[in-house]
This record gives C-alpha cells, sequence and structure tokens, in this order.
C-alpha cells in the first residue's frame, strides 16, 4: 500500500510538472511547434494531389454514426429542414472575384465526384460512406480566388454548445481533388445528423475538419479575427488546426 | 566470470533516459486517447460497443496525461513525445550498429538456440540467478531485447503512423499490411500493453537483481560492484 501512495505521489507531482510545461509560453509553443513538425512530414512526404483510399461499395460500413451537432435547433434550421432546405443557399465569398451564392439545384448540376472513404474520428472510430458532390475547386475558380487569400474557411449553420461552429483548411486541402462538397451519402440525400443539405468531405484530415450544416465558403488571408482565432470549433478549444496526425 | 569494466556506452544510456520520458509521456497521454473511445476493432472500420473484439476499462485520471480529461491537451503531448520516442529510437539502432553493442551483445548466437540452453536459462531465472551466459546479456535478455528493440518499438511508431489519416495517401500499403485502419489501431494499444508489460518486469527484474549497481551503471555508465 506504501509503495502504492509512492507511485500515486510520484504520478501526481509529474502530472503537475506536465501541466507546468504545457502552461508556459515555451511549452505551449514546443506543443504547437511539434503539430507543425507533422505537418511538414506529411506535406514532405505526400504528394499534394495524393488521394486517400477509396474502397468499393461493398466496403461501406451499415450506417454512417452522427456526431457534435446531429440534428441544430438554432436559428431557422429545423423550418428550412421541414421545407427540404428548398431555400438553403451556399455562398462563395469573401478574397474572391466574383461572390457566388448558389441553391442546391445548382449544386447538384455542377459536374459531380463520388467517392466511397474512411470517415475517422479524433476520438478513435472508422465509418465509411459513399459521398457524392462537385469538387471545392470547381466553385473557387468559378468565384477566383484573389492573391491575398491563403485559408477557406467553411462556415456553418449549426450550434454546439451555444457556439458557432465553423472550420478553415489551407490551399492546399481545399484544391486536392476528393475535397468535395458532398450532398449524398450513400446514394441518398445527406442525412440530417450527417449534416444536410452540405456538408465538407476533407479526406486527409480528421472529421472535425469535414464541416456541416455548411451555408458559406469564404476566401481569408489570415484566421485570427474569426471566433476565436485558432481556424476552428474545436480548434479554438485545444485541438490541431492541421488533423491529418 | 569476468564482466566488462565499462557496462553501457553514453549512446546507450542517453538513448534509455530519454527513451523512458518519451515512453511515459506516450503512455499517459494515450490512456486519455483511449477513454475517448474505449473500443478496438479489427478492419477498416467500427464504431460501435458491438462491433469491437475489446473494450478497454476506463483508466483513471491519475494514470493519465493530462490528470484530467482532455483529448485535446492528451494528443497535444501525445504528437510531441512521438517525435522525442522516434528520433532517439532511430539514434538508439545507428548507435549499437555502429559501436556494435547490437551484434556483440544482443543478436543471438545459434548454440543459444538449443533447447538444453534455453531450459538452463529459464531454470537460472527462476533461482533468480540473472548473471549468466557468457556474454554480457543471457539468452532471454537478449530475446527480450531484441523483441522490444526490433518489433515492438517500431511497431508502435509504425501502427502510430498507419493511424494518421495525413500519412496514409503515402502508407496506405502499410496500413493495408496491418489489416485495415482499426486493426492498425488495434494492434497500436496492443504493442502498447506489450511495452507496459515490459516496463513492469524490467523494473522488477532490476530491483532483483541489484537496483543501486543497475542504476547506477546505467547513469554513470560504470558497473559499481
Amino acid at each position: 500500500m506504501k509503495r502504492r501512495n509512492f507511485l500515486v505521489a510520484a504520478g501526481a507531482a509529474f502530472l503537475a510538472g506536465c501541466n507546468k510545461v504545457a502552461e508556459s509560453a515555451p511549452g505551449a509553443k514546443l506543443l504547437s511547434a511539434a503539430e507543425s513538425w507533422h505537418k511538414a512530414a506529411h506535406r514532405f512526404l505526400s504528394n499534394r494531389e495524393a488521394l486517400a483510399p477509396e474502397y468499393p461499395r461493398s466496403a461501406i460500413s451499415p450506417y454512417f454514426r452522427g456526431n457534435g451537432s446531429v440534428d441544430p435547433t438554432n436559428g431557422d434550421y429545423q423550418a428550412q429542414a421541414a421545407s427540404d432546405f428548398a431555400n438553403w443557399r451556399l455562398e462563395v465569398r469573401g478574397l474572391v472575384e466574383t461572390p457566388l451564392s448558389l441553391t442546391l439545384d445548382n449544386i447538384r448540376r455542377l459536374p459531380q465526384r463520388t467517392q466511397v472513404t474512411r470517415h475517422d474520428c479524433v476520438e478513435g472510430w472508422s465509418a465509411i460512406g459513399e459521398w457524392t458532390g462537385p469538387q471545392l475547386s470547381l466553385l473557387l475558380d468559378a468565384a477566383t480566388l484573389r492573391p491575398e487569400a491563403r485559408y477557406i474557411v467553411f462556415r456553418c449553420a449549426d450550434e454546439l454548445s451555444g457556439a458557432r461552429y465553423y472550420e478553415s483548411v489551407d490551399l492546399i486541402d481545399a484544391y486536392h481533388p476528393q475535397t468535395i462538397i458532398a450532398h449524398r451519402l450513400n446514394g441518398e440525400p445527406l442525412p440530417i445528423k450527417n449534416g444536410a443539405p452540405l456538408r465538407m468531405r476533407i479526406e486527409r484530415q480528421l472529421g472535425y475538419k469535414h464541416a456541416k450544416y455548411l451555408t458559406a465558403i469564404e476566401a481569408v488571408a489570415s484566421l485570427e479575427d474569426l471566433y476565436g482565432g485558432k481556424g476552428g470549433y474545436w480548434e479554438d478549444r485545444g485541438y490541431q488546426w492541421y488533423a491529418g496526425i | 566470470m569476468t564482466k566488462p569494466a565499462k557496462r553501457h556506452a553514453l549512446t546507450t544510456r542517453l538513448w534509455h533516459w530519454s527513451n523512458l520520458v518519451a515512453m511515459v509521456i506516450l503512455f499517459m497521454s494515450g490512456l486519455t486517447i483511449s477513454n475517448a473511445h474505449r473500443y478496438l476493432y479489427w478492419g477498416d472500420w467500427g464504431f460501435e460497443a458491438k462491433d469491437a473484439w475489446l473494450a478497454v476499462p476506463r483508466f483513471p485520471d491519475w494514470m493519465t496525461i493530462p490528470g484530467y480529461y482532455s483529448l485535446a491537451v492528451a494528443r497535444d503531448w501525445h504528437i510531441l513525445a512521438a517525435w522525442l520516442f522516434a528520433l532517439t529510437l532511430l539514434f538508439g539502432w545507428i548507435a549499437m550498429l555502429v559501436n556494435r553493442h547490437f551484434k556483440r551483445d544482443i543478436a543471438t548466437r545459434r548454440e543459444e538456440w538449443r533447447p538444453a540452453n534455453i531450459k538452463a536459462d529459464i531454470a537460472a531465472h527462476l533461482r533468480l540467478d540473472f548473471d549468466h551466459g557468457k556474454g554480457k546479456y543471457n539468452f532471454i535478455q537478449k530475446l527480450t531485447y531484441g523483441l522490444v528493440l526490433g518489433v515492438i518499438l517500431p511497431g508502435m511508431v509504425l501502427t502510430g503512423i498507419a493511424i494518421s489519416p495525413g500519412m496514409e495517401p503515402t502508407f496506405g500499403w502499410m496500413v493495408d499490411l496491418m489489416g485495415g485502419r482499426q486493426s492498425a489501431r488495434s494492434f497500436h494499444f496492443i504493442f502498447a500493453a506489450l511495452v507496459f508489460g515490459f516496463f513492469v518486469i524490467h523494473v522488477l527484474l532490476v530491483i532483483l537483481s541489484g537496483p543501486i549497481w543497475q542504476l547506477r551503471s546505467m547513469i554513470t555508465g560504470r558497473d559499481g560492484r
């Protein structure tokens, strides 16, 4: 029993030390530097167009788990859902030459990409689904990015614990061929729990990057002025902006 | 039997202690990450208890980094210590190949694999006689160090790479070889459990075989007996 007490005390002291390091400025800097080293290593080892694995339809999971917001109740989302999202608009705005405002019908008429891919949640689980939608690059090219644009921000309709969800990627992931605006899952219109009527697919990163209930795509030069300034709902709550790890 | 006066090379000692720091941080932050989703699956996908081959127990806060539940903070520590762990493992391997520590002390010789020798080695261990065999280490020690250094620790790095979605476009073949992403995650946990098992036995044997001189020799490099 004494030895166990000693171990617990030693463990507590170690943990206190870890917390001290994490809370100090150089410690926090080191922790976020490690994230950028991983990103640099991934980008160095992979071609910027390298594809995430795509599976045959037979590999699709029996259903696709919903996580985070699964039925938004804020704003007019419920009314929109009741009218089958007939009045939903997707805006493309920010640092672009030609801002766009698209209906779901406009989006369905664009050239489509269908991909069976695996979704990895930061918690550890995975599910496989078939996603259909236009490539983000198509919309960005149609709107024409201004040269100052460095990030693409995804604005969402849902609030989680009272705060608006949002996400962002850099131009490498924005222009990746598998980065699509999905409006179908497994051949059906996107279910509400999975982000109806539109969600992002960012296939080389973890699930929280794949913003759901998408209302706008915004080109920006910096992420600092948005919400908590870290580039995403979960990033503002301490998670890594580069979620390929 | 005379033992070499110098027990551990400086590179071995540097690797040993930096590896300990990295492993402790990785293991304890890994327990928090495990708490985030306590189920393990085989194959490419899995997301609920009924698909799992194992439900891992929830680890209490005093075992985890940080000392409260935060997946975000645990991941910060995990991906930082991963660099220390992987780079020092590479350094340790290069050092022990260059200074021939591996060939001289760890690689087994054919005669050591004879059943009679293995039996005698086990019998000696049961008598708590660890100071036997011709070289620096006896057969069971060589085998254990070889498995840990050659299979389990590199396995931690490789399975860790395999569960990173950003690495998969390049290392997809490795994920396939492991049987899919959720299998790779299962192997990551299994290897972590093996590392912990090794850690417990290793510390126990150090205590049984003379903790003071063992620790001194791993710190100063000199055999103080």
